[in-house]
């Protein structure tokens, strides 16, 4: 049984990240994973050994789709050639729902290549909601926003994150991909209690979940996917699927990438706790 | 923000601590960006600005692996640098990033001095390299399509990811060296660059100048530098610039041909269409497709 109206691949398992250095690892060893995880900027090329990567493991396993460009939150209007693109892309994949970030990175066609933190404010939030009603349109597949994590804060503001992120995802009437490490990072870069966080989205809108690892600096952490999960971020993750119920769920790793096993038995580490929520009435 | 974000770091890749209008950044950051307990504004803002940077230099680093060589680190950072302030990325995707690599060479030659024809020459073929790894490959032709059609009529269509070069440097063998070993270029999802540290490079060995002509292109998904001879070179141009096939034929005019004219050129359109080198009969405007 789905666990609310915008999960409804709750059986989907633990996934992780495609990522080059494990290809020749998951094409000749063919090792179980509930899913993988594209970067769809990755495949949305027109031919060459991307695609045929791809092929091959769209012929072994599911495949869900992440992007980093969409740019929701940039005032420009979304790219027709990308979206098109994009379009081309899901089709091959198939992918049950697409995500990209609450962020913005271009300005008059130029593009950053980064995931910029947005001023929370009641305009952004109905501009950005109705990109993403444009996108899901279009693409004519479910889409989910996900938190990104942030090192500066605007003085325009008008309420916190998580607030902000409400106000999209109601008036997109989309779904969210909840990041908790995203969660955490940006808690000690803004000093706000991540629980807090968690405990102030809607539940019933959290598609997926994400993990990952970051890097502590002296003055801040940052997201660098180079590290396993640490505790204080389960903790979060434990906290969120008590709300959200047994959701699909990806640990990113994109910098010093280990093994593939090491990837994916970090990965798996999620199992005790949704088998701990199992055993458990869940208190929304 | 995003002129904050995209400007050119200072020395020591810092943030500029002077504005464009001769403000103090900070002053300018201070009126957008909250400082928290251990940061300025100016420190939050120089995260994003810093990022922004060792992303886009760290793809340019993994796109032009040749051009690093012939230039030495510290050249090419400048080159980077300097590139990429005067084109910032307007694509979706950092595969693009080094587009205008070519462009800016010819436009703004001091900073590969004194190196320029080389430089130039590596830059070329590293991006007919990028390419020929994803560019569109259409359905080919057979040599079998070809037979009987009338040459004062047809126009081959060559494959997109095929790119002709004309180089005044033999530096093909060198980047195939250089290559071994890399992977694919990836994106990542939200997450942060480190400033890598780049292994030192060697420069590179004195490369043979001579005018040599390469086919850079892709056959059963690997990226293959063809060695072409003049004639060959001259005639897929003149098809690529969209020329009809005798008129393609009449830029052999004056050039040696080895052996039986006729037969040497058929075993070249014979070679290229096995390779899969052409991908559509297209008739000269105004005129229908005719077979003879």
């Amino acid at each position: 049984m789905p666990a609310n109206p915008f999960n409804n691949f709750t059986d989907y398992g633990i996934g992780i990240g495609l990522r080059v250095p494990h290809y020749d690892h998951i094409l000749s060893k063919k090792p179980t994973v509930d899913w993988f995880e594209i970067i769809s900027e990755n495949f949305m090329c027109d031919g060459g050994r991307p695609l045929k990567v791809l092929d091959q493991i769209l012929e072994q396993y599911r495949v869900v789709q992440h992007g980093v460009s969409m740019y929701f939150g940039s005032s420009e209007k979304l790219n027709r050639e990308h979206l098109k693109k994009l379009k081309r892309l899901v089709k091959r994949t198939n992918t049950p729902w697409l995500s990209d970030h609450l962020c913005w990175g271009s300005v008059d066609g130029r593009y950053t290549h980064d995931l910029l933190p947005m001023p929370y404010t009641f305009a952004a939030a109905r501009i950005t909601a109705q990109k993403i009603r444009a996108a899901r349109d279009f693409l004519e597949v479910p889409i989910c926003v996900e938190n990104v994590s942030s090192y500066a804060e605007f003085h325009v503001s008008e309420m916190t994150e998580w607030e902000f992120l409400n106000e999209v995802v109601e008036y997109a009437d989309c779904g969210i991909l909840l990041d908790v490490n995203n969660i955490y990072v940006s808690s000690r870069n803004h000093n706000f209690n991540p629980f807090d966080y968690v405990n102030g989205i809607p539940a019933h809108r959290v598609a997926q979940i994400h993990i990952a690892g970051h890097s502590k600096f002296e003055k801040y952490i940052l997201d660098t996917h180079d590290h396993p999960v640490i505790d204080p971020v389960w903790k979060l993750y434990e906290r969120a699927i008590q709300r959200t119920g047994r959701t699909a769920t990806l640990l990113e790793w994109d910098d010093r990438i280990p093994t593939f096993n090491e990837v994916h038995d970090e990965a798996l580490k999620a199992n005790q706790f949704i088998k701990r929520l199992e055993n458990k009435t869940i208190k929304p | 923000m995003a002129a904050a974000v995209m400007r050119p770091l200072a020395r020591g890749d810092k943030m500029q601590v002077k504005w464009v209008d001769g403000r103090a950044t900070k002053v300018v950051i201070n009126q957008f960006i909250k400082p928290n307990d251990r940061l300025t504004s100016f420190e939050r803002l120089e995260i994003y600005n810093r990022q922004y940077w060792f992303r886009i230099r760290q793809c340019f680093y993994e796109d032009y692996p040749g051009l690093r060589a012939i230039l030495g680190d510290k050249q090419f950072e400048r080159l980077a640098d300097a590139y990429l302030a005067h084109y910032p990325s307007e694509s979706f995707t950092l595969r693009n990033l080094g587009s205008r690599l070519v462009k800016f060479i010819e436009g703004e030659p001091r900073w590969v001095s004194p190196h320029k024809q080389l430089a130039l020459d590596m830059a070329r073929l590293e991006w007919a390299h990028i390419e020929a790894f994803d560019n569109e490959a259409r359905p080919p032709l057979k040599t079998d399509d070809m037979i009987g059609l009338d040459a004062a009529k047809i126009c081959l269509q060559l494959q997109p990811h095929l790119t002709l070069l004309e180089l005044k440097n033999e530096i093909a063998d060198y980047l195939i060296e250089l290559k071994k070993n890399s992977g694919l270029r990836s994106e990542a999802s939200n997450a942060m660059e480190q400033n890598h540290r780049h292994k030192k490079m060697g420069r590179a060995q004195v490369m043979k100048r001579k005018t040599n002509f390469l086919a850079v292109h892709r056959y059963q998904d690997l990226v293959y530098y063809k060695q072409l001879e003049p004639g060959q070179f001259r005639l897929l141009s003149a098809l690529q610039n969209g020329a009809t096939l005798d008129k393609a034929c009449v830029e052999l005019a004056g050039l040696k041909i080895s052996g039986d004219p006729g037969e040497t050129i058929q075993k070249w359109f014979s070679n290229w269409a096995a390779l899969g080198w052409f991908c559509s009969l297209e008739s000269s405007p105004g005129k229908p497709q005719i077979r003879k």
